[in-house]
């Protein structure tokens, strides 16, 4: 099966190595992975700070970059949401593209989502022994639908023991340009959220989204918390 | 109405200054979301009932001059009156002309969120009536001269203490410290009330065309004393409240307590068909409805913003919001307040007035899910952050950050551009903590920068990730 990544701006440029671990699970299941070179951002910033014309050039070209792909698989829930969900409200003025948009959607997948539900795998052999919390990111959970797979997943890893996160599917307060217009407000919801992680004596918190990780890891660090935050990606990478 | 614009980040700042306001808030809707669950979990068809409503409210919200003159002929023909209205003054002038005709000018009011949208009570006093709220959240909020926090608890951000104080002292009883007691000194006081009014003022749930019903849902029994006790009981809807067919009450009736409140059913559903009639025993011997546009019409005519006029306010929306436990109410700016209020508010009250409310979400979509008439919250807030950006409402310093971001996505050739030096830029800051532009500054105030990577995934492509792990 040829696969085209999606690897996302934020995981290109700032978490190289979860862009990696998501290739090596895929390439570890025999999947042939293919990286379109020209690919940059869905235009998920733009697009949810209310600059659409601006976003609407960003996913014309995603749909050209991937235009010939069979499956795109993205190690993002909030990117493929945007996809698959706001790419037609997005571009619903141009009609000729309507098909190809609708397409696309529909065979761009999450990480967890394809592992889960294309290839119909829970095992992808990794072995991770550490107490792991799970945090439901919001788009893949309510946009998605990604309920279980994440859990399934690490179920099947070896070693790996999975505490429950309270309030595993309140919003960490990230939401793009939101953590820095309502910084405040964006804070107060972070702090909830590692009050929670802390709760759960887990030494890794993870989830299927860098965005959402990025803010958890900035405010464990704000607090020296010990918990270290590390994509799905990167615990079913690990051997 | 208020015409300077609503300052959500600082209304918000000051809310969460407030140490115990978040805490005590949080619990009442948590307590609400976990009384909802079960009974939503029950059942089964949920989401086809969400659908259905949905698409009932979306039908008669493009018929609307026709059921809502359905619904004006089968009330004049059950024995009531209606008063059509254009805006909140002239609404406030019908009812108080109703009110001040009366000897008796005591007024007794239940729950109405219509009749706070505009400040009825205000206008009512000063045309020299007596107006008490029988709601008990509502009576209290009276006596504090305060506003509802919330669409359906709106006394939620007053502790039992404050409560217990603010009876004692504007009813001269001792500070009680337990709720019934407080409840019964609350409901004495107003049961008198009731005992003198003339006039019953009422919100209306539903209208239903076909009738000529209006439905009044409520849990305290004070709805049903004030269309009852009274000589003449006005109600107040505004004009998305019709809904065609008797039959498809079952179905709103359905899905609001569950919502509202977590109940399966609340404890009193009044169904009223103009005044008493010969040979009845209880009722008012007159029935008005008044029939408010009030800036709906607009909306109507808002193919987008259309489907916001399907809420049936049952609060639900405010209970899962983060943003709302954490800012309550009054942060709005509006008496419709969390998702529901951040998108009505800038279409009642202008982009130039409320365009900050759209943006004051991290679009988590907890609202879009629970919505019990299956209104996308998530997607109108995003159209109407697109509106307040086309009309130019974002600051010089976003928009060169999301246009410079743009132009550099826009080919890969610029992203290998200028990606090494802004890592050479963001290393500088981890290592030195020179100041941070907007937006980063506003980030480090709460939570680190990641850490820099030493080079993308693109330029390790196509070597990278085989066996090799961190
Ligand atoms: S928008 Fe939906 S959830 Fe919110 S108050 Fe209205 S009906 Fe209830």
């Amino acid at each position: 099966m040829r696969v085209a990544l999606f690897v996302t701006c934020l995981v290109d440029q700032l978490f190289p190595a979860v862009g990696e671990a998501t290739v090596s699970v895929l390439r570890r299941l025999g999947v042939d992975v293919q990286f379109p070179e020209g690919q940059t951002c869905c235009g998920q910033v733009a697009f949810n700070d209310g600059f659409w014309p601006e976003a609407a050039r960003l996913a014309q070209k995603f749909i050209k970059d991937f235009d010939d792909s069979d499956a795109v698989v993205a190690p993002s829930g909030s990117c493929v949401a945007m996809v698959r969900e706001f790419y037609p409200v997005l571009l619903r003025d141009e009609s000729a593209l309507a098909d190809r948009v609708r397409a696309l959607g529909r065979r761009t997948y999450e990480l967890s989502e394809f592992l889960v539900d294309v290839l119909h795998r829970e095992d992808v052999g990794a072995h991770f022994p550490h107490r792991v919390t799970y945090h439901a990111s919001c788009h893949g959970l309510r946009g998605l639908h990604v309920t279980t797979q994440p859990l399934r997943l690490l179920a099947a890893v070896r070693g790996l023991e999975l505490r429950p996160l309270p309030g595993v599917e309140e919003c960490c307060g990230f939401g793009g340009m939101f953590s820095v217009k309502f910084a405040a407000l964006s804070g107060s919801m972070l702090d909830a959220k590692i009050g929670a992680i802390e709760s759960t004596g887990a030494e890794v918190v993870t989830a299927t989204d860098s965005s959402c990780l990025m803010h958890i890891a900035g405010g464990l660090s704000r607090r020296n918390s010990p918990v270290r935050a590390m994509h799905l990606a990167e615990i079913l990478a690990a051997q | 109405m208020r015409q300077d614009r609503i300052d959500f980040v600082h209304n918000s700042e000051r809310a969460l200054a407030d140490p115990t306001l978040h805490s005590s808030v949080r619990r009442a809707m948590v307590r609400f979301r976990e009384l909802q669950r079960p009974v939503i979990g029950e059942i089964e068809e949920w989401q086809a009932l969400r659908e259905y409503a949905h698409r009932v409210k979306l039908h008669t919200l493009s018929h609307l001059d026709q059921y809502l003159e359905q619904l004006e002929r089968q009330i004049v023909a059950a024995g009531g009156q209606v008063h059509w209205v254009r805006d909140g003054a002239q609404a406030g002038r019908v009812i108080a002309d109703l009110a001040r005709s009366r000897d008796d000018r005591t007024v007794v009011k239940s729950k109405s969120m219509t009749s706070e949208e505009i400040e009825l009570n205000q206008v009512l006093e000063a045309a020299g009536c007596e107006v008490v709220e029988t709601d008990l959240g509502e009576y209290l909020l009276q006596l504090a001269g305060d506003r509802p926090a919330h669409i359906i608890a709106p006394a939620v951000h007053k502790s039992k203490d404050a409560i217990a104080k603010l009876l004692a002292e504007k009813l001269g009883v001792p500070v009680y410290d337990d709720a019934e007691r407080l409840t019964r000194v609350a409901r004495d006081a107003l049961r008198r009330k009731f005992l003198a009014a003339g006039v019953g003022i009422t919100g209306v749930n539903f209208a239903v065309a076909e009738t000529g019903t209006i439905v009044v849902v409520e849990n305290e029994g004070n709805a049903r004393l004030t269309t009852s006790l009274p000589r003449v009981h006005i109600a107040l809807m505004g004009i998305e409240k019709v809904i065609p067919r008797l039959a498809d009450l079952g179905v709103f009736l359905t899905l609001l307590p569950r919502a509202a409140t977590g109940q399966r059913m609340s404890s009193y559903v009044s169904l009223l068909t103009g005044p008493r009639r010969a040979g009845e025993r209880d009722g008012p011997e007159e029935f008005h409805l008044v029939i408010m546009d009030n800036g709906r019409t607009a909306i109507q005519a808002d193919p987008v913003m259309r489907e916001s006029l399907a809420c049936i306010r049952c609060g639900a929306c405010l209970d899962v919001c983060p943003v709302f436990e954490r800012t309550v109410g009054h942060a709005y700016g509006s008496v419709y307040s969390g998702p529901i209020g951040a998108v009505i508010t800038p279409l009642y009250q202008g982009l130039d007035v409320a365009g900050e409310l759209p943006f004051a979400s991290s679009l988590c979509g907890a609202c879009g899910e629970i919505c019990p008439v299956k209104i996308d919250l998530p997607r109108l807030l995003l159209e109407l952050r697109a509106r307040v950006v086309q009309a130019g409402g974002a600051s010089w310093a976003e928009r060169l950050f999301v246009r410079g971001w743009v132009a550099t996505m826009a080919r890969s050739g610029r992203l290998r551009l200028v990606a090494p030096i802004v890592r050479l830029l963001h290393r500088a800051v981890a290592r030195t903590g020179i100041p941070l532009p907007y937006p980063f500054s506003r980030w480090t105030q709460f939570r680190e920068l990641p850490p820099p990577a030493r080079s993308s995934f693109r330029e390790r492509w196509p070597f990278a990730a085989v066996g090799r792990r961190r």
